[in-house]
């Protein structure tokens, strides 16, 4: 019997819950309906192409974003692709005997070799060993040991030969004791011996000669340079190497023939003339010739067979050089770039005959993309028995090109793989009246669309044909037009990549809609090392929807450290057309959106540079006339997270400069929290979302009574960590760690909540809405993740309940709230365990904020989870009473459930996971989640399913069609039962 | 800041003979020395006129108790306490800071917790008649007035501060009120907040003190632990072995277990019953209208059950 009950229960359990999460479980066939997925590389670095056999030809390539990858050299379509992990740099990358990529990555610490064709995993092997050296990974062609290809690697000072069938050490020497700083691994061609070469110190150049049987040593050889070496060197054959001495002003070849090193050395002046000044080798893997940089040009410098050297050319510094590429046994080719305004010119030429070009194309070149940051160079046969040649070209926005004939065969965006900021834009209304170029353009399209439907209902269609109707179809589909809609679900999703460049992606289908290459954030002569900062909302126009655009404001630093000049860029957010840019001006270590906005619309922000001075923007009279106004009450904090100081700070008056600025604000210190540098270090900061709507400042309880949120815009959550507990997890015992977590009140720096959670670790990942914060950490003594939640309630208005008081007037509920009022705040918290580690935690987010929130979370499987806001109640009770499980209160369990059907990114996997941003839709029960790492996700979510509108796939025609049926057999039944009581009158 | 450790400079015997005098008088005081300070310990210090500008004077000390407490015989361990004493400066609007005041309190030295203040007392200084002018001016521009103390108590001068401050125009009330919470970890201050004890709402209104005196309150507060994360899984493996045993759902009655199986099986018998009714009625049927709209009718009311 009480088998049958609890079988019973269990059944009732799991039918609730399927209800509750059938939201988020998709079938089969609604996969992409609400959402799209796209799969990025991020910006490449080494290529290598593989296309000797025949069938499917491809190109291997390693990227910043740690990603090894094969890409269909046809389509550009990836085969496959390896997401390694955030500290897993890879050095180098090439095929082994033709079926094996292999990988070197963490400075040389880990070999790795993949199978080609479908990009599994053949072996892996971890080099220890902890000395910083350049690692160099070299693959000879033909050198057997055995029935073993050999492979060296040279990393953390060791050489080490391995078997490329199985990854086994065959040898290991070490090097670094010795003092050689290895350049370069050498085998020649049919020897039994490896050379490894190296600068010693930096007078020295060494050779080492070992034996690739066994490891042995078999020669080494150092000899002086008095000039001394700076540390550039090329290798231009197998026994001769070009170097530049320490003044780099001298090149020195450097020959080692049978172990024999010999100098000699030749001005850079002598050779080229009128060219003084430092230079530079560039790194490109040339032949038989360097390529130096001097000044603003590159010189190609051949070294002749009796050691002169020879100017071959001098071009723009511009010029990007590819490695040379031998396509016969003596023939060595190189590719060069360089621009012609607003197209490239590609040029291969022979080695041993610089005059004559293989190849000159000029390519139409997106202006977006920028100049062109790398090439690799692969030859093919033509079908006429001549070389061909293609190249992959890395662009300055990241994008990655192929070309072949003169043409670009394809392209991808894979700056969209380093998103560092996003934010959303409303689409244009749908106007009435449209202009007449408009309907001449479409008329033409239509016309077109037209032809092609009829080829497709004719069975004519190519399969272009096809697709270029799927496409029209998909275009002129509800979810992908260019408008606004009634729902809120078609927005612009805006993201600036760390190349500098905007994108505008539809959510319908995230298509790219513009994109820009911002001309603030190139390199220029004025800033030399733009980095990408922030993406505010600059202009949002409610009044003026119909007529004026939206902009963003994009802000960025000339350089690294937080005193670089700043610049910045206004952007049309429909068009991506750049309306105003400023900079470098002063530095920027904080952005500010204040909640005025002017007459147009456009919102005030405050610049903070390093010496705490603030800047108005926009610099108008107007706006500075709102900010006056309201100077008393502008305050904001800053966190110092390295001397562990947080600080409020109000803007005074204007600052006193040289050039008077009346934009500029002295700014002054209200407060000051110092946390004791031996006991706490800050390691997060958490604020609420400043445009987040809470629609309800009061929480009804079960029994009737009412709890306050305390709900302020200026509360900060701080997290610190034991100074000792800061590295990795593990690294400390349960005893010498502990977390302590703040809730602060910026205004006042007045500490509202102070908690300690011992024997806790970081990292921590926190995030922070309506009164509530949940944050994730590290459990030393129950060895397992954690989740904690915190809210706050106001206790200062809880004696609002009385109606009677109400009635009368007497309550403060409409009273203003000012942080100088002493509150009294009271705090619940609980903690639950949870079994995955998180990469970032987001919340969802609606229009009113009447749904019900769920929790984001970002799991070290790179997918998103939703957890209901439920789970992470902090009045969850062992046994809650019939009241509260009627309030939705689940009974208390340790841990929180991780239910495989509420993955919000179903089979999918967001690689490389960053951040998971969410944007209400105007449909109160949506919310539209965007996560963002090396791929891109989004889809719309309705936390409390979409209770406020039909589902898409609601049958209006059944609906209709049941109406007419109703209606119809109303009247039958009408006529009917009429005739019958006539008949029945009549009897 | 000036700290003040008083150390054992009279002769044991005197020591000894002031022990046995004071060992009856405080020995409550002795026990609640070493309570420990898990909450908020709050003095409310009734802001007495001192017209004495000294700062260092104004704190009362009777020479005998300190000297008592440092006495190895007395203090057991450890449990070796100390005075402390640090000002509180204050500054008007962007002004420099100048002493306005001073808290002493009683270092304690607990193996557990480490070192402890308690018994927090201060003394404020009162406003001079340029600080009155100064202050005056705050009120009228809707300043800052500013406070700061040291964020280490134990080390010299020279180190870090935490600051406060309010409007000006929220401390007078009848007089000058002020409320300030000192979060302390230890021998270090986190964090000082400084208000008036009531609310101060935007906008502010210009309101002079009627008496210059300060009604100051003090609260030091540490910090708190967290709550432990639950675990059960040995509660739900003893649920499952003890059968029955306390958690037995309580028993509901018959109605309530099988009201599903119920209802229909009423439906229908009651259906059943209304045909069988019907039935014999219309074979018996006359051809009387008047009984047949009678009998429409009872078929109608029993349906509409």
């Amino acid at each position: 019997m009480a088998m049958a009950i609890r079988a019973r229960v269990l059944l009732l359990f799991a039918v609730f819950f399927s209800f509750s999460y059938l939201t988020f479980s998709l079938y089969q066939d609604q996969v992409s309906l609400m959402d799209w997925h796209q799969q990025y590389i991020g910006k490449v670095k080494h290529a290598v192409f593989h296309t000797q056999k025949a069938g499917r030809k491809r190109v291997v390539v390693s990227t910043e974003e740690n990603v090894i990858a094969s890409l269909d050299l046809r389509h550009g379509e990836i085969f496959w692709r390896h997401v390694l992990g955030a500290n897993d740099t890879i050095d180098e990358i090439d095929i082994a005997i033709g079926k094996y990529v292999i990988t070197l990555s963490s400075g040389g610490n880990i070999l790795r070799a993949w199978n080609l064709p479908d990009g599994q995993m053949v072996w892996e092997s971890i080099l220890p060993g902890s000395t910083a050296s350049r690692s160099i990974l070299s693959i000879p062609t033909n050198l057997r040991v055995g029935k073993d290809d050999l492979i060296f690697v040279y990393g953390s000072g060791n050489l080490y030969a391995f078997s490329s069938i199985d990854g086994e050490v065959l040898w290991k020497k070490d090097l670094a004791s010795e003092g050689i700083d290895v350049q370069q691994l050498i085998h020649p061609h049919g020897s039994n011996t490896v050379y490894a070469l190296g600068f010693i110190g930096s007078l020295h150049f060494g050779t080492f000669e070992i034996n690739v049987k066994n490891g042995e040593l078999l020669k080494h050889d150092k000899v002086a340079f008095s000039g001394g070496f700076c540390g550039d060197i090329s290798f231009l054959k197998s026994d001769i190497a070009v170097a530049l001495d320490s003044t780099r002003s001298v090149l020195v070849t450097i020959q080692f023939k049978e172990g024999e090193i010999s100098f000699q050395q030749a001005h850079i002046s002598d050779i080229v003339p009128d060219s003084s000044g430092v230079a530079a080798i560039l790194p490109s893997k040339l032949t038989e010739m360097v390529a130096v940089k001097v000044k603003k040009s590159i010189i190609f410098i051949k070294l002749t067979n009796e050691g002169k050297f020879v100017v071959m050319e001098k071009v723009d510094h511009t010029a990007i050089v590819s490695a040379s590429l031998s396509i016969s046994e003596s023939e060595q080719s190189v590719a060069l770039i360089q621009r012609r305004d607003s197209k490239i010119q590609l040029t291969v030429k022979l080695v041993s005959d610089w005059s004559s070009n293989l190849i000159k194309e000029t390519i139409e070149m997106d202006c977006q993309r920028g100049l062109a940051h790398k090439i690799f160079l692969n030859n093919y046969i033509r079908t006429d028995r001549s070389s061909g040649f293609r190249a992959l070209i890395v662009m300055e926005d990241h994008s990655l090109i192929l070309v072949q004939q003169g043409k670009i065969v394809w392209s991808r965006e894979d700056g969209l793989a380093s998103i560092t900021d996003v934010t959303t834009s409303e689409l244009p209304v749908e106007k009435d009246g449209v202009s007449v170029a408009k309907v001449e353009h479409s008329l033409f399209e239509w016309l077109k669309g037209h032809v092609l439907k009829l080829k497709g209902t004719l069975m004519l269609a190519t399969p272009d044909d096809v697709a270029a109707i799927q496409r029209l179809r998909l275009q002129s589909s509800e979810k992908n037009k260019m408008t606004r809609d009634h729902n809120g679900f078609r927005k612009l999703i805006i993201v600036l990549t760390r190349a500098g460049k905007l994108f505008a992606l539809h959510t319908g289908d995230g298509r790219i809609v513009w994109s820009v290459l911002l001309n603030s954030l190139r390199k220029s002569e004025t800033c030399e090392a733009p980095n990408v900062l922030k993406l505010q909302q600059w202009q949002v126009p409610h009044h003026h929807a119909m007529d004026e655009n939206p902009s963003i404001f994009v802000l960025g630093r000339c350089g690294p450290s937080i005193d670089a000049p700043g610049v910045y860029s206004i952007v049309d957010a429909y068009t991506g057309k750049e309306l105003n840019s400023l900079g470098p001006f002063h530095s920027i270590s904080q952005v500010i959106p204040l909640p005025y906005t002017d007459t147009k619309e456009q919102r005030l922000h405050l610049l903070i540079d390093a010496e705490w001075r603030a800047h108005l923007y926009p610099r108008s009279s107007e706006a500075l006339a709102i900010f006056q106004r309201e100077l008393g009450n502008t305050y904001w904090y800053s966190v110092e997270a390295d001397n562990g100081i947080l600080r409020g700070h109000a803007a005074k008056e204007n600052c006193v400069l040289q050039v008077p600025d009346e934009y500029c604000f002295d700014t002054r210190d209200l407060w000051s929290i110092v946390f004791p540098s031996e006991s706490e270090k800050i390691i997060g900061t958490a604020t609420r979302k400043l445009n987040e709507v809470v629609h309800t400042q009061a929480k009804l309880l079960a029994d009737q009574d009412v709890m306050y949120k305390y709900i302020s815009k200026n509360l900060l959550f701080v997290v610190t960590v034991a100074p000792k507990a800061a590295g990795d997890i593990g690294s400390v015992t349960p005893d010498e760690s502990w977390l302590v977590v703040y809730l602060v009140d910026t205004i006042t720096g007045r500490i509202l909540h102070r908690m300690t959670h011992y024997g806790s670790q970081g990292p921590v990942h926190v995030v922070f809405s309506e009164n509530w914060v949940v944050y994730h950490y590290f459990n030393l003594r129950a060895h397992r993740y954690e989740m904690s939640v915190i809210e706050i309630y106001d206790q200062s208005r809880a004696d609002n309940k009385d109606v009677l008081k109400l009635i009368l007037g007497k309550h403060n509920l409409t009273s203003p709230i000012s942080s100088y009022s002493r509150p009294e705040a009271v705090t619940k918290q609980q903690s639950y365990f949870f079994t995955h580690s998180v990469k970032t935690i987001a919340t969802t987010s609606t229009a009113k904020g009447i749904t019900s929130k769920q929790l984001l979370i970002g799991t070290v499987g790179d997918q998103v989870l939703a957890l209901d806001k439920r789970f992470l109640d902090p009045r969850r009770t062992l046994n809650p009473t019939q009241a509260e499980k009627e309030e939705g209160i689940i009974p208390l369990t340790d841990s929180l459930p991780v239910i495989p059907q509420s993955y919000i990114t179903h089979a999918l996997k967001v690689e490389g996971l960053r951040g998971i941003v969410t944007v209400p839709a105007k449909l109160e029960s949506t919310t539209l989640v965007f996560a963002h790492g090396v791929d891109l996700f989004f889809i719309r979510l309705a936390p409390s399913k979409t209770y406020d509108s039909l589902t898409e796939d609601f049958s209006y025609a059944l609906l209709l069609l049941t109406i007419v049926a109703l209606v119809v057999a109303i009247f039958v039944t009408w006529i009917l039962s009429e005739r019958k009581e006539l008949q029945e009158k009549w009897r | 800041m000036k700290i003040i450790i008083n150390l054992p400079n009279f002769s044991i015997s005197i020591l000894l003979l002031l022990l046995a005098l004071s060992f009856l008088l405080t020995s409550s005081f002795a026990f609640q020395s070493d309570e420990l300070l898990v909450d908020d310990e709050e003095f409310g210090l009734e802001g007495a006129p001192r017209t004495n500008p000294d700062v260092g004077s104004t704190v009362p000390t009777k020479p005998s108790q300190p000297a008592r407490r440092k006495s190895p015989e007395f203090s057991s361990g450890s449990d070796l306490d100390s005075k402390v004493q640090f000002t509180l400066e204050h500054a008007f609007g962007d002004s420099d800071f100048s002493p306005a005041g001073t808290f002493t309190a009683r270092l304690k030295n607990s193996p557990h917790t480490g070192q402890t203040l308690t018994k927090l007392r201060f003394s404020r200084t009162d406003f001079t008649d340029a600080d009155k002018e100064n202050f005056k001016k705050l009120l009228e521009a809707d300043d800052f007035y500013r406070i700061r103390i040291p964020s280490n108590l134990l080390t010299p001068p020279g180190g870090d501060y935490v600051i406060s401050s309010v409007k000006a125009r929220c401390l007078p009330r009848h007089g000058l009120d002020e409320h300030i919470v000192i979060h302390m970890d230890g021998v270090n201050v986190l964090a000082v907040n400084y208000g008036s004890q009531g609310a101060c709402q935007y906008p502010r209104n210009l309101k002079f003190p009627k008496r210059w005196l300060f009604n100051s309150h003090t609260i030091l507060k540490g910090g708190e632990q967290a709550p432990r994360t639950p675990v059960f899984s040995e509660e739900i493996v003893g649920g499952e072995n003890g059968e029955g045993e306390g958690v037995a759902p309580p028993e509901r009655s018959f109605w309530a277990k099988y009201w599903m199986y119920l209802l229909p099986l009423g439906l229908i018998v009651m259906n059943a019953i209304t045909q069988a009714m019907n039935m014999p009625e219309e074979q018996q049927g006359g051809g009387q209208a008047g009984s047949q709209m009678q009998q429409r009718g009872q078929s109608a009311a029993a349906r509409r059950r």
